[in-house]
């Protein structure tokens, strides 16, 4: 049963068919982790929140830096210097005090994310290196928990949802990670501040659709953005045989730490 | 000949010696070394590149590495 307040917050919700007091109540039991608390993880944790998303979880080792502000949404002037978890924590909170936020200040690796990421029914790629975002996939896909990934670069994004071993993962388009300090990083490259808020509100929306199983999530497509040409495209994709991780004959069957992966940039980061 | 590269028609001149491998060398293709390249809506395997012809009315999808977030 909805609370009177319940009933008023969430009213414009409520009164969507696709969602109606029960859908409200599937995002009150929803348990949505974040992986990053930056560009695309800002607006991700603001909309959950906002959302009414039961339980969120956010991971992420880092503080807030002044050169974050631009485009972390999240995170105010007074929190640089503030562990980002934290920060993302206070801010959701404020929106929506009855949120459950759950904090891990710790990046991912192969030895803490299985036990991460099985608490949550959906799982967001908000990080910025390809060692975390194909830790991310493995770890999913072995476990069975659907994800967004997102990734973003100057004025280019892309996203797409993976629902394992029923549609295309990360690895079936990407076999491997491309070697260390290969493709440039926000931090090298630079990022127009907006972008991560188109993508990440994308990929919140996945999460908030997949709670209330309704429409069509973004599976089997890679939707890629373009902010200066202003053009959203769709590549149809569908899973491929000699995937390394869910293909028929997988060589992956834990999840490992792509080290050549690592770049130094993201180790300070 | 026309194929059809991330969406967009695209003239060539006609080869019948053209493979993924050279096609990616012609246009200069970013991330040349790591791109994954679907072919009629099959992903290629890269090794492959240089022994897969590009056939007039192909449909090609670049697919780069994309690895911001924060």
């Amino acid at each position: 049963m909805l609370t009177d307040e319940q009933i008023e917050r969430y009213s414009r919700h409520i009164m969507l068919k696709e969602v109606g007091g029960k859908g409200q109540q599937r995002l009150f039991d929803g348990r949505v982790l974040i992986i990053g608390a930056g560009g695309l993880g800002a607006p991700i944790a603001l909309y959950l929140g906002a959302a009414g998303i039961g339980t969120i979880g956010i991971a992420d080792a880092d503080d807030v830096d002044l050169s974050n502000l631009q485009r972390q949404v999240i995170h105010f002037t007074a929190d640089v210097g503030k562990a980002k978890v934290e920060s993302a924590r206070e801010k959701i909170l404020a929106i929506n005090p009855a949120a459950r936020v759950r904090t891990y200040k710790e990046w991912v690796s192969a030895a803490n994310i299985t036990d991460i990421i099985r608490d949550y029914d959906f799982v967001i790629d908000g990080t910025d290196n390809f060692a975390a975002k194909f830790l991310i996939n493995d770890a999913c896909v072995l476990a069975g928990i659907p994800y967004s990934h997102g990734g973003i670069l100057q004025f280019d994004g892309q996203t797409m949802t993976v629902r394992p071993r029923e549609s295309a993962c990360y690895r079936c388009i990407f076999p491997e990670p491309p070697p260390r300090d290969a493709i440039p990083t926000c931090s090298q490259a630079g990022v127009i501040g907006v972008l991560p808020g188109v993508l990440g509100t994308i990929q919140a929306t996945e999460a908030i659709k997949f709670l209330l199983a309704k429409g069509d999530l973004l599976t089997n497509r890679l939707l890629t953005y373009n902010a200066l040409r202003m053009k959203f495209r769709e590549i149809p994709l569908k899973r491929n045989p000699a995937c390394p991780i869910c293909g028929e004959h997988p060589a992956i069957t834990e999840v490992k730490d792509e080290l050549d992966a690592l770049t130094v940039c993201d180790l300070e980061n | 000949m026309t194929i059809t590269i991330n969406g967009k028609e695209t003239a060539l001149a006609e080869s019948p010696a053209r493979t993924v491998a050279s096609l990616l060398d012609e246009l200069e293709v970013a991330q040349r070394q790591y791109v994954t390249v679907e072919l009629n809506g099959e992903i290629l395997d890269r090794d492959a590149f240089g022994n897969i012809p590009v056939r007039g009315g192909d449909t090609l999808e670049f697919l780069y590495f994309m690895g911001g977030g924060r």
